[in-house]
This record gives C-alpha cells, structure tokens and sequence, in this order.
C-alpha cells in the first residue's frame, strides 16, 4: 500500500532522513519509534508529501508521491493524516472542521457531508459536541474531531504524528481507544508515538528510527522481545522502566 | 513615451550643488526632529506608562492630539498660527530674530508629531515588559512606582532600541514637509531640477536612490544596536 | 483673540466641504485599490518562487522608505508622460496613492497571513484541499481577524495622508482651506480648523477601532 525507497532528506547541510526503506501492506499497523530529533514526525510528512524529499521514491496504491506529474491533493484525499497539535480549525466547530474538506474537495452536498460528519464524530463519541468550537473542547475531544475529520474523506490509510504527545495523561486512553478500534476494522495505519502500550496492543510491525535512519524494522513480538540493534535496546530500556 | 535620457545633466552645477544641499537639509531636519521626539517621546511615553495619577493623563493628551493631526497641518500651525497666538513679544521675536525659522519649525512641528508616535512605542515596550514582569515585581514587596522605576522603564526602553531607531527613518521621510514652508531639502530639489531641465525622471530616480541608501543605512544601524542593546525578548507581546 | 474673524469659516463652508469630498475619495480609492494591489503584493512575497517574490519585496521596499511627496511628483510628472498627453492631477494623484499605500497593507496582509500556525495549512492539505482553498477557507479567515484592527488604523493613516496633495496643488480639504487662508488673510483661523476636524475625525476612528478590537477580543 505505501513504498518508501531509499529515501533521503536534508534540511540545509543535516541529514534528517537517510536511505530510508520500508513498507506498510493494506491492512497492516505500523509503530514507528524512536528518540526524539530521529526524523520520525518528518518521515510520515514525506508520505503524503508536506515535505519535499530529496532522493528516493515514495508509492501510495501504486502511484509515486514524488513524481511532479501527480496529482496530490488528490493523492492526499486517499491517505488521512492526524497531527501531534490536532489543528483543528479555530473558527468553524466540530462539525464544520470534519464537512470542510469533503464539502471542497469531495464535492458532496453541505447536508450530505454534515450528515456523514454526524455519523463520524458518533463514531469516535462526540455526537454531543457537533456544534462546539475547538477553545470549547478538551486536547482528548479535540483529537477525537481530527482523527474525524481524516477519517471524512474514506481514507485508504491513516498516518498519525504523535497524536498523543500533546495530551494530558488523563486524556491518552480515550484517543488510543479510537485508534485500536480503527484498527481492528482493518484500517491501514502508520503510527508515529511513544506509547509503547499501544505498540504491544495494536501494532504489527515496529520500525525504530534513530538518527534519520530506520535501524529495526521487524514484528512486534520480535522488537519487544529481542530487537537486534544495541540503540533499539537502550531505548526500550529506557521506555518501558518508566 | 517620448523622452530623451540625460544622467549627465545632474553631474553639472549647479545640479549637481543642489542634490547635495538638499541631503544636507534633510539629514539635519531628520537628525534635529528625531532627536526632540527622543527627548520629548521618552518623557511622554514614560509619563504615560507611570502608574500615577494625573500624569498619565496628561501625556495622553499630548499623545492623541499630536497623532491625529496630520504631520503637514501641525506644521502650518506652528509656522503660521503660533507666532499669531503667542504673546506679543514671544510671537514677535519669531518673526524677526528667529534665525532659520524654516529650518526650526520644521524641527519642531516633525519632532513632536514624531515624538507622539515615540511616546506610544515606549509605553507598549514598557508595558510588554510590565507583563512578565510586574507580578513578579510586586510578590516581591516592591511598591509599584518601584517596580516601574527599577525593572519596567530599563528593560521597556531597552527593548525598544530597535523601534526608536527605526523612528528616524519615519523623519527622513517626514522631512520632506518643510519643502511647503519654502525648505529646500533633497524632495524640494529634486522637483526644482525638474522645473529647470525638464528632465524629471532622472532626478527623481536619483532621490529615490539617496532615500533608499539612507534607509539601508538606518536599519542597519538599527539592527546593530538591537543585537548590542535590545531586550527583544520582552518586545514580543504588546498589550494595547 | 480680537483681531480673528472666525466668520470666514461659514462663509467659505462649500468650498471647504467640496475639499473634504475630495478627501474622502482620495481615502476609498486608495483604500480599495490599496487593498486588492496590497493583497497580490503579499502573496507574491510569500511565494517561493524568486522571480516572484524579488520584485514584490523591491517594490515593497522602495514604496515603504521613500517619501509620499516625491511619489506624488514622481507620478505627477510620469503619469502623462506615459499615457502621452497631459492629464489631471486628480489621476495621477490617485494611482500615487493606490501604489503607496498598496505597499503598506501588502506587510499588514502579509504578516496576518504569516502568524497563522503552519500547522493549520498542513493539516487542510492533508485533506486533500488545494492551495488556493486553503488559503480560502483555513488561513484567510483567521489572518482576517489578526489584519483587521491593523487594517482599519492605516485607513486613519490614509486619510492624514491624503493632505500632503497640497503639493501637487489638488484641492482636498487641507488645500482648499489653505487657499481660503491666503485668499482672505484668515491662516489662523482656517488652519486651526483644519486641526480640529482632522483631530476630531481621526480621534473618533481611532477610539471606534479600539472599541471593535476589544468587542472581538472578548
């Protein structure tokens, strides 16, 4: 579903991103982790192409997001994508922020796409919070609306940045909550996040990404149980004992 | 367009002698302005930032008055209607002893419109000072005249360096008003070689270029002094 | 206070009121046209392309530290020259004033627009939204509010602007009454006039733009 080849990125003279390879098959979650500055939020904006690479190729369901004859915002209605800030827009409510895109770029019908609005922020437990504004809700309501709104435009693929990370503790569960059920109706996930609880539950496969380059790539049950490389391990040591 | 070019007629006099006394006028009428809205705008500013009673007030006044009249009409008024209005042997004096009257009104009328505007960045930088500041001042026992003497008006004029430099780009540009009371500085030239030698475009490309020189100079110095000085750090929120 | 005839003030009153007409034109068109030139101007500077936003920020640039007087000349002198026969100065006037202030309320636009979170335009991206509609529906409306108030200030400014036609002899307000000064003898009487309802004006705008920050702040 997603391709990722050798792909190479630098901001100036640092490289960020460095010959990063990997895959994400339909239907598959996949955690990717690793220390903070390792270039993990900036590789899943590469995928849906907010950021620009500078080498190697990226396919999402066969069509390359690097070739400058693609059409991406197209593209980017297939791929739904969650924010570590949530980025909800300030001056519409829930409602308004998840009918946006579909009313603009689906061209459904403003009674069509509030009803499919309705029936989405139902689904991730809103429905008393359709007509609120942003300031009005919780960090937790917040994201819920966001992973809503990319949920609106029928996704083949969810990428989520950290989604967590912003959130007080209190609020984590209900959000993971709606992701681990998103998974188990089969959506295709990449998941960018420190909640290795999470990873355990949910996940597949677990990338470990350090430096800018991608260092474990395997099953879940293999990374937490025996990962190969020593900063995958120094990492799960320190995450896990805390 | 019909137009033949002639650069070369600038470089002969007395062209050539005008351009230069017109920059010479417009850098002392920038100088002197902006130098009295730094006196009179600080006191101002700093005035209508104090936490006190009826001083504030009165800077307002000032302030809103010399704001919302427009630069042009201010120095009518003090070249044509002060000297009426004064008492008899100030308003005299004026209109006989005064040496360059143009040059002085000038001074006056641009320095207190600009000191208005000087007053007005003093009291926001002090006042985005006073927001981080001021509580921590006060659990500390300070009184608050205390707490504006010591900490707010240091760091409020420190972080404004920048601003008050920049100011003095705003009175180069002001400068060009004293050409209506008979100042020939650099605008007052340029259009006065025009009336001579028709060839308009030229001297007003080349007033254009000595503005836009001074202005580079002025906001390079001004960022000098801001890295040196400024306490940018506090000028960012600015409460209204 | 005795020798003042402050009569000549309702005597010349028509005259005087066709000169403050004349400013409030000079005021909307250089409003209008300021706007709609200032907001392309503001997009071309945050283009990424450099052959865009070069000339854009030059423009900008030159329009923020040159004087409005020479500009007034410099159009004076130029408008007819290009067109190719002489035209009043009430047009050149008027594309002087539309080209000045267009270059200030490019930077007002185009720092409104800069202060929204970059965040907000990723997250419209990855929906699937196309830059325009971005712009549109996600990053014009909150810069709306942030420009407003800073909007509605250099409208004050372009109305104490707008007495500098003195030199190019157009008849706003402050030249009419200039003419009424020196044709009847009356300077004091006429420019203090001319002080108080500049003052009375502006001061009135400036309190209502107050007023209207504060109401949305709330």
């Amino acid at each position: 579903m997603i391709v990722l080849d050798k792909v190479s990125k630098s901001y100036g003279r640092t490289l960020v991103l460095r010959d990063c390879s990997t895959s994400v098959r339909l239907g598959e979650v996949v955690v990717v982790c690793g220390p903070s500055g390792s270039g993990k939020s900036t590789l899943i904006k590469c995928i849906n192409g907010l950021v620009p690479i500078d080498r190697g190729t990226i396919t999402v369901d066969g069509v390359s997001v690097t070739d400058p004859g693609t059409d991406l915002p197209a593209l980017r209605t297939r791929i739904g994508m969650v924010f570590q800030n949530f980025e909800l827009y300030p001056q519409m409510t829930a409602l308004e922020n998840v009918s946006l895109a579909q009313i603009h770029v689906l061209k459904r019908s403003r009674a069509d796409a509030d009803a499919r609005s309705a029936q989405l922020l139902a689904r991730v437990g809103l429905s008393s919070k359709l007509a609120s504004r942003p300031d009005e809700l919780s960090g937790g309501q917040q994201q819920r609306v966001s992973i809503a709104r990319a949920l609106a435009m029928d996704p083949q693929a969810m990428l989520f940045d950290e989604p967590t990370s912003a959130l007080d503790p209190e609020m984590i569960n209900e959000v993971l909550e709606v992701m681990q059920a998103l998974a188990l109706d089969g959506m295709t996930m990449m998941v960018v996040t420190h909640e290795m609880g999470f990873a355990q539950r949910v996940a597949e496969r677990v990338l470990f990404m350090d430096g800018g380059e991608i260092l474990e790539d395997v099953a879940k049950e293999q990374f937490f149980a025996a990962p190969s490389t020593e900063r995958a391990r120094q990492f799960l040591d320190k995450v896990l004992t805390h | 367009m019909n137009y033949t070019w002639d650069w070369g007629i600038l470089l002969k006099e007395p062209y050539w002698g005008w351009l230069w006394s017109g920059l010479g006028w417009t850098l002392l009428i920038s100088l002197g302005s902006w130098t009295l809205a730094l006196v009179v705008g600080i006191a101002a500013g700093v005035a209508r930032s104090m936490p006190a009673r009826f001083l504030p007030a009165i800077a307002s006044v000032y302030i809103q008055v010399f704001r919302n009249v427009p630069p042009l009409v201010q120095l009518f008024l003090w070249y044509f209607v002060f000297p009426e209005i004064a008492p008899e042997s100030v308003g005299l004096w004026i209109k006989r002893e005064l040496p360059q009257p143009e040059f002085v009104t000038a001074i006056v009328g641009i320095g207190l419109f600009a000191g208005a505007r000087v007053a007005e960045q003093v009291r926001a930088g002090v006042a985005a000072v006073g927001l981080h500041l001021m509580p921590a001042a006060l659990a500390t026992g300070l009184r608050p005249l205390q707490a504006y003497r010591l900490i707010m008006l240091p760091l409020g004029l420190r972080a404004i360096f920048g601003p008050l430099t920049s100011e003095l780009l705003i009175t180069v540009k002001m400068s060009s008003i004293s050409l209506t009371i008979g100042m020939l500085e650099l605008t007052a030239q340029s259009r006065h070689i025009e009336n001579y030698t028709f060839h308009g475009l030229e001297s007003f490309a080349v007033a254009t270029v000595v503005y836009l020189l001074v202005g580079l100079a002025v906001t390079a110095l001004m960022r000098a002094l801001d890295r040196r000085f400024g306490a940018t750090r506090y000028r960012r929120e600015a409460a209204t | 206070m005795s020798d003042f005839d402050w009569g000549v003030i309702a005597r010349s009153w028509p005259f005087l009121a066709e000169g403050m007409a004349l400013s409030a034109l000079l005021v909307a068109v250089a409003t209008a046209g300021g706007l709609v030139l200032g907001f392309g101007l503001a997009l071309m500077r945050r283009s990424r392309h450099a052959l865009v936003a070069a000339p854009a920020t030059a423009y900008v640039t030159v329009m923020r530290t040159v004087p409005l007087i020479l500009v007034l000349f410099w159009f004076y002198f130029l408008v007819p020259l290009v067109i190719g026969r002489p035209v009043g100065s009430l047009a050149s006037a008027l594309i002087a004033f539309v080209l000045f202030e267009a270059a200030f309320y490019c930077e007002i636009i185009r720092s409104a627009i800069g202060s929204v979170r970059a965040g907000q335009t990723e997250a419209a991206l990855a929906t699937g939204m196309k830059r325009w509609q971005v712009m549109r529906y996600v990053v014009l409306p909150q810069g709306l509010k942030a420009m407003t108030p800073l909007l509605l200030n250099q409208v004050i400014i372009v109305f104490q602007d707008t007495s500098l036609v003195y030199v190019v002899a157009l008849r706003d307000f402050m030249t009419t009454a200039s003419v009424v000064a020196s044709r009847d003898g009356r300077p004091t009487e006429m420019y203090t006039l001319v002080a108080v309802v500049y003052l009375a004006i502006c001061f009135s705008l400036a309190k209502a733009v107050e007023h209207y920050t504060r109401a949305r702040a709330a």
